[in-house]
């Protein structure tokens, strides 16, 4: 059972127009997802850009207004809740953190480290300034930096620096779920190395939850115990990592698979015709996979914990997904 | 393949920044070949200068704060000696060019068929009849689908995939020798991005041209390119053809970095990462071993004074001697 979940969410805009600037239609930027997240695990979500997963992850921590669906926090319901400021919310609030890809524009670049880093601690806890320095410095070491760039500012730090003051921020009010959104998107191979490794030993220490948003496949497969694969603001595969890559079911699972490019360069030519083996397929069998308006089919479960978007079998679809049940496991 | 002559020649090409009254080096010592029939990818991380060189081989550098010495031959041409009415002369018509951001590197007021006529009227003496059977041809050379009504549309109704063909038609308008393609998939989609490399191979195969791939993905590297530029700190660290370096890697830094590629890991085994930071061009060392403080556990006699960049298997190339001595920390030689 986990201790976060996202039930039947639904995140639409809408599209005005016409001369009396009504609704005409809605952008259906999330459309009926169910999610279940477990302490200490890291749930992988994929999708290209459009696909919606950074609206889940906003809509999570309440930078979004979700349009229908629920959101339990320790069975709580706290859909719309987030940015609340009554007391029954507040655990909430500093339970779920986040980890922005760009770290240059999610700091104030007028304060320093330590007031960037202590904004959460002025808010869930009644530290003195003392303490705050002290557990300042603690989360600094534990990211691996020196304890005197607490008073330096954002600027000052290169950018492999500053996402890891941007993990060490996100730790500051010892939360229990951390949504980051394409941290290392940004960085070189070698620094988003480190700051990778920062977060799985940061996971490991205080028993955190992640919800890991991005597009780079490699590194899903690398942070992740389940994983989610988006397509147009649904889920058209989801289930344990290993199932998911070694086992894709749903075509575009295969075809966004097919395209990582590999790291062998013999074996080139034969990932080229597979590719455009894999793109016909995709091609020839969408009607299997997508209704007539195009719109993600609802998972059916595979095999176990694995979900596949399949049409269903009496092709009569009106429920929207499948029950609760999803997902979550051990 | 038939890799025959040279189609470019760079030597000892270092690109200097002004930062008041000085010059510091991005590109330190430079010296390459572009050959007909291959993709030559120039990899390395932020920093490391790749960018600058090809800059400085298009010729797009302001004057006023750079300082370009060394050779960039082509034809019997040095292209560093050229002024700006001779360089637009070679640039889109022996020099095609890829960006990074389609969105950025194209005209959002002209349409799709004005941009793409623009390279041929610039640089040949087509009639409208002829140019108009090129664009065409360009299109679909690129794989846009109903290329007639595609050329009439702005560069804000395309998506980024097909805006990114756009820009790769206007390299090839003029069916230059060289292309040089600078991050060309690093704003796209992985699907999208396998597309596109799949259209620049079978391109390269079908006009013959040499492309020089600037990239920081060793992905797209392994799936593109036939020879590999390392640069480190503004200096070539290593040159080898594809499959050797992904094979057989010996540079200490290709290793690394090749190491610190996400994987799946034994429990309690972490990615490696390079220790410490790139320097910054002022505070470059620029005497001996650049890559030295970021393998500190190497001892000092593996370095050499003056690591220069030596052949040590026919086309593999690796700068000084450190490599021999190279191992992972906590790990035995």
């Amino acid at each position: 059972m986990g201790f976060l979940e996202v039930k039947d969410l639904k995140v639409h805009y809408p599209v005005r127009g016409g001369v009396l600037n009504t609704i005409q239609d809605y952008v259906r930027a999330v459309d009926g997802v169910n999610l279940t997240i477990e302490s200490g695990k890291t749930y992988g979500l994929v999708g290209e850009s459009g696909s919606g997963k950074t609206t889940i992850g906003k809509t999570i921590i309440g930078l979004e207004k979700a349009t229908s669906g629920k959101i339990l926090y320790e069975g709580e319901n706290v859909t719309n809740r987030a940015r609340s400021r009554k007391k029954k919310y507040a655990n909430y609030n500093k339970d779920v953190q986040m980890i922005f890809q760009d770290s240059t524009s999610s700091m104030n670049p007028k304060k320093r480290i330590i007031d960037v880093m202590g904004e959460p601690m002025h808010n869930y806890f009644d530290y003195t300034p003392d303490e705050i320095k002290r557990r300042v410095a603690e989360l600094l070491d534990i990211v691996g930096m020196n304890p005197e760039a607490m008073y330096k500012y954002p600027h000052e730090f290169s950018g492999g620096q500053r996402q890891r003051i941007g993990v060490a921020r996100a730790v500051a009010s010892d939360p229990k779920l951390i949504i980051a959104d394409e941290p290392t998107s940004a960085l070189d191979l070698s620094v988003q190395a480190q700051v990778l490794n920062f977060m799985r030993r940061i996971q490991k220490e205080y028993n955190l939850s992640y919800l890991f948003i991005s597009h780079d496949l490699g590194v899903v497969r690398h942070m992740s115990d389940n994983i989610a694969i988006m397509h147009k603001g649904r889920f058209v595969e989801k289930g344990p990592k290993e199932t998911i890559y070694n086992d894709p079911q749903h075509i575009y699972t295969k075809r966004l698979l097919s395209a990582i490019p590999d790291m062998d360069p013999s074996t080139r030519e034969e990932k080229k015709i597979e590719r455009q083996r894999v793109e016909a397929e995709y091609d020839a069998q969408e009607t299997e996979y997508y209704d007539p308006d195009g719109r993600v089919y609802d998972l059916q479960s595979y095999k176990g914990n694995h979900f596949v978007a399949t049409k269903p079998e009496g092709s009569n679809s009106s429920l929207q997904n499948e029950s609760i049940n999803t997902g979550g496991e051990a | 393949m038939a890799v025959e002559q040279n189609l470019l020649e760079v030597n000892n090409l270092k690109t200097g920044f002004r930062f008041g009254e000085e010059y510091h080096n991005a590109v330190d010592g430079v010296s390459l070949t572009l050959k007909k029939n291959e993709i030559l990818a120039i990899v390395g991380e932020s920093g490391c200068g790749k960018s600058t060189l090809a800059t400085a081989i298009m010729g797009l550098h302001d004057p006023n704060n750079t300082k370009i010495s060394g050779e960039i031959l082509y034809k019997d041409l040095d292209l560093t000696d050229l002024n700006e009415r001779l360089y637009n002369r070679i640039r889109g018509n022996d020099i095609g060019m890829i960006f990074q951001d389609p969105l950025g590197s194209l005209n959002p007021l002209m349409t799709i068929y004005n941009q793409i006529a623009e390279a041929l009227i610039y640089h040949t003496d087509f009639d409208d009849k002829q140019i108009r059977a090129r664009v065409l041809e360009l299109l679909n050379q690129v794989g846009i689908p109903r290329p007639e009504q595609i050329m009439k549309a702005y560069p804000h109704e395309l998506s980024g995939g097909m805006r990114q063909r756009i820009v790769i038609a206007i390299a090839l308008a003029n069916k230059p020798p060289i292309i040089i393609a600078d991050e060309p998939t690093t704003a796209l989609d992985v699907t999208i991005q396998a597309q596109i490399l799949d259209l620049m191979r079978d391109i390269q195969a079908e006009t013959g041209s040499g492309i020089i791939l600037i990239t920081h993905d060793l992905g797209v590297v392994a799936e593109t390119a036939d020879r590999v530029a390392v640069m480190y700190a503004g200096q070539i660290v290593e040159e080898a053809p594809v499959d050797v370096l992904f094979k057989d890697p010996k540079h200490p830094y290709t290793r690394s970095l090749l190491n610190s590629i996400p994987h799946e890991l034994e429990e309690g085994e972490e990615l490696h990462v390079i220790h410490g930071t790139v320097p910054s061009l002022q505070h470059l060392p620029r005497k001996g071993d650049r890559f030295r403080p970021r393998i500190p556990w190497i001892p000092d006699e593996a370095f050499d004074e003056n690591p220069e960049l030596t052949e040590i298997a026919p086309n593999h190339k690796v700068r000084g001697n450190s490599w021999k001595h190279f191992h992972f920390e906590g790990e035995e030689k």
